[in-house]
């Protein structure tokens, strides 16, 4: 049988998760596993439509910058009176007026993706230092911080409205990704976008969805994120991109687009939460964690490489000695 | 059965229309470099005339010298692209040789040619360990370079711990490096501008140059062309990391002052700088004049709106709308000169 590299994802977030269960004090408990979670929900959420994105051979650099455009245009209404429920529906119009930005310049004017998110990851990131400058807004109430904490819990549940709303968002894609025409035409997009577009799939319209909702989840990762420090800054979840990609990427979806699988992509998150995690409870260092993280990446594509080589090396030896 | 092989209409013709298209594309990316030097003239005449002081003596070498470390990375990175590659690790890789070299001179007097050889050698290894992998172990280099940012950063702050390599302990001959001048040049500009010179000598007229062009544009036609692909995009990487770690040696001479994360976050300037200058994201296109130019407009945006007194927080902004616009436009005009071949060639 052929090992897939989803799975091998999925059954070293398992061993990682036993590792900490037996060896950590308090690892396993739910406070540590809601903080845990909590840690890197703003990833995790930004890293589902990264997932559909890099199916179909795109990237999104800009999502972090549209965290902080996001946080930071929260933190300005608040501080000037806005209600916050006026707050958060004009934070998400202007995340999909972001991802409008990214899609256009991608389908109309038929830029590579990086490039343009290169230039949105400045953009997004300036005009929220415009928004807010150099400082912090910190007076959110407690009444709108229990939505992105790890103390509080949904009602009848010991989940955090965080790791809910993961689980919901995720299904979602999960369904959108592998049960549906939608997400068949981004495998072959991704595979293939000219011979998609003969096939008749609206390759265009497709792309500028996804760049639509992957401003749209940035920019509510930039609520989760304010609430949840209870800060609001202009440089909130700098350097970000690079992890959702990495987590991404960790879990087996190809760069190159056409490959993966929403399940490797949610255990690559996973798996970079619960080893930080783990790690941090076991007082290793930060740098450290950073150096784990690099070589998980390195190893993520260079592991099936070499899998497959040595089998093809197997498998020539044993016709060279049965003939 | 006899086949009568018809001779092409106009056999003279062919390779005039085919010259003519040539001479067309050429001056498109001619225009290309020229379109960004025009606008660098305009933004620093612009500036000057606001503010006089901008053009003074200490000025244009304020310009040159915050320019020169990253034209170098550019210079590195346009490399390694022209090839469809990526080095995300190029802003790691000035923060591991800036540290390495304060580490080594501190305190100590080794002169100014064993640091910088020391910051090339650590650059280089970085390369080589980024470029096998890609190389030779064919896997997508934006994956592998993410992954080396991660390591060598990790690396670096786990070998500083928070220490701080300051001024003070860098012995005087370096430092003189990053202050110092030839006939009223500094040396660091000096210094990019040969390395550019020289590598655009190599792309341009040298065998090995042109083959990178080639892996660019098309990996398998360059491997069925007997293009040693493995070994240039290797050689492309450990020159990225080299230049890479000559810059983090600048880096030291310059400021003096190093910690762990200098240059932190750099790799997407550089990156900017590459695509604003002409250099295609996808590969096989480009030029490093172009590269070096992108990387002193990005830097001269900066300077500029230091000077116009223009809030330091719309500098972000402003870089970003410039790449976007600056790609933009070159796709158009790019589309347009496509369209525009078509008739002619049809006709």
């Amino acid at each position: 049988m052929k090992l897939r590299w989803d799975t091998a994802v999925g059954v070293l977030l398992v061993a990682v998760f036993l590792t900490g269960l037996g060896t950590t004090d308090g690892f396993a408990s739910r406070d540590n596993l809601a903080f845990a979670f909590n840690d890197i929900a703003e990833v995790a959420l930004m890293a589902l439509p990264m997932t559909l994105l890099v199916v179909a051979g795109q990237v999104d650099l800009s999502v972090a910058s549209m965290l902080g455009l996001s946080s930071a245009l929260t933190g300005q209404l608040w501080d000037a009176g806005w209600a916050f429920e006026t707050i958060v529906p004009i934070v998400l119009l202007v995340g999909v007026a972001g991802g409008l930005l990214n899609g256009w310049l991608v389908t109309r004017v038929g830029l590579p993706s990086l490039a343009v998110t290169i230039g949105t990851l400045a953009l997004y990131r300036g005009l929220a230092s415009v928004v807010l400058g150099a400082g912090a807004i910190t007076d959110f109430p407690e009444t709108y911080a229990k939505w992105a904490v790890d103390t509080t819990t949904v009602p009848g549940t010991f989940l955090t409205y965080p790791v809910t709303l993961f689980i919901v968002l995720a299904a979602i894609a999960a369904v959108v990704l592998h049960a549906t025409g939608v997400g068949r035409s981004l495998f072959a997009i991704g595979a293939q976008e000219d011979a998609a577009y003969f096939a008749g799939i609206r390759v265009k319209r497709l792309k500028l969805l996804l760049f639509v909702v992957s401003g749209l989840i940035s920019a509510f990762a930039g609520v989760v994120f304010t609430l949840r420090y209870g800060s609001a800054r202009a440089d909130n979840g700098q350097g970000f991109e690079m992890l959702v990609i990495a987590s991404v990427l960790l879990g087996g979806v190809d760069f190159d687009g056409g490959k993966g699988t929403l399940f490797g992509a949610v255990a690559g998150v996973l798996l970079i939460g619960v080893l930080k995690n783990l790690l941090t409870l076991n007082d290793v260092a930060n740098e450290v964690q950073v150096i784990v993280t690099g070589l998980l990446l390195v190893a993520s594509v260079l592991t099936p490489r070499l899998i497959t080589t040595v089998s093809a090396w197997r498998h020539r030896r044993a016709a060279a000695s049965t003939s | 059965m006899s086949v009568t092989i018809e001779k092409p209409d106009k056999p003279a013709t062919a390779p005039e229309a085919a010259r003519s298209a040539r001479s067309l594309v050429d001056a498109v990316f001619r225009a290309r470099e020229i379109s960004i030097a025009g606008a660098l003239v305009l933004l620093v005449l612009f500036t000057w005339i606001a503010e006089p002081r901008f053009l003074d003596d200490q000025g244009i070498k304020d310009l040159l010298l915050n320019a020169a470390i990253l034209v170098l990375l550019a210079v590195g990175q346009s490399v390694v692209v022209i090839t469809r590659n990526i080095d995300l690790s190029v802003g790691s890789v000035v923060g591991l040789s800036a540290f390495a070299c304060g580490k080594f001179v501190s305190g100590t007097d080794h002169g100014a040619l064993t640091v910088l050889a020391l910051g090339l050698l650590v650059g280089a290894g970085c390369g080589i360990v980024s470029g096998a992998l890609v190389s030779f172990g064919r896997v997508p280099a934006l994956v592998v370079t993410l992954g080396m940012l991660y390591i060598i950063q990790g690396v670096d702050y786990w070998w500083a711990q928070g220490e701080q390599i300051n001024a003070a302990d860098v012995p005087e001959s370096v430092l003189d490096l990053g202050s110092g001048s030839v006939l009223g040049i500094p040396y660091l500009p000096l210094i990019a501008f040969v390395v550019l010179a020289g590598t655009a000598y190599v792309l341009r007229t040298y065998r090995g140059g042109r083959e990178l062009y080639a892996i660019g544009s098309s990996p398998e036609a360059a491997r069925l062309a007997g293009v040693p692909i493995r070994r240039r995009v290797l050689a492309a990487y450990v020159f990225s990391g080299a230049v890479s770690g000559f810059g983090g040696a600048l880096w030291l001479a310059r400021f003096g002052t190093v910690v762990a994360d200098n240059a932190h976050g750099w790799e997407l300037t550089v990156v900017s700088a590459v695509v604003v200058g002409g250099v295609a994201i996808v590969g096989g296109t480009g030029t490093v004049w172009g590269a070096a130019l992108g990387a002193l407009l990005l830097t001269t945006i900066g300077s500029a709106l230091a000077v116009l007194k223009v809030d330091s927080f719309w500098q972000d902004a402003i870089a970003g709308a410039l790449l976007l616009a600056a790609i933009s436009v070159d796709r158009i005009v790019r589309v347009r000169m496509t369209r525009a071949l078509r008739k002619r060639s049809t006709r």
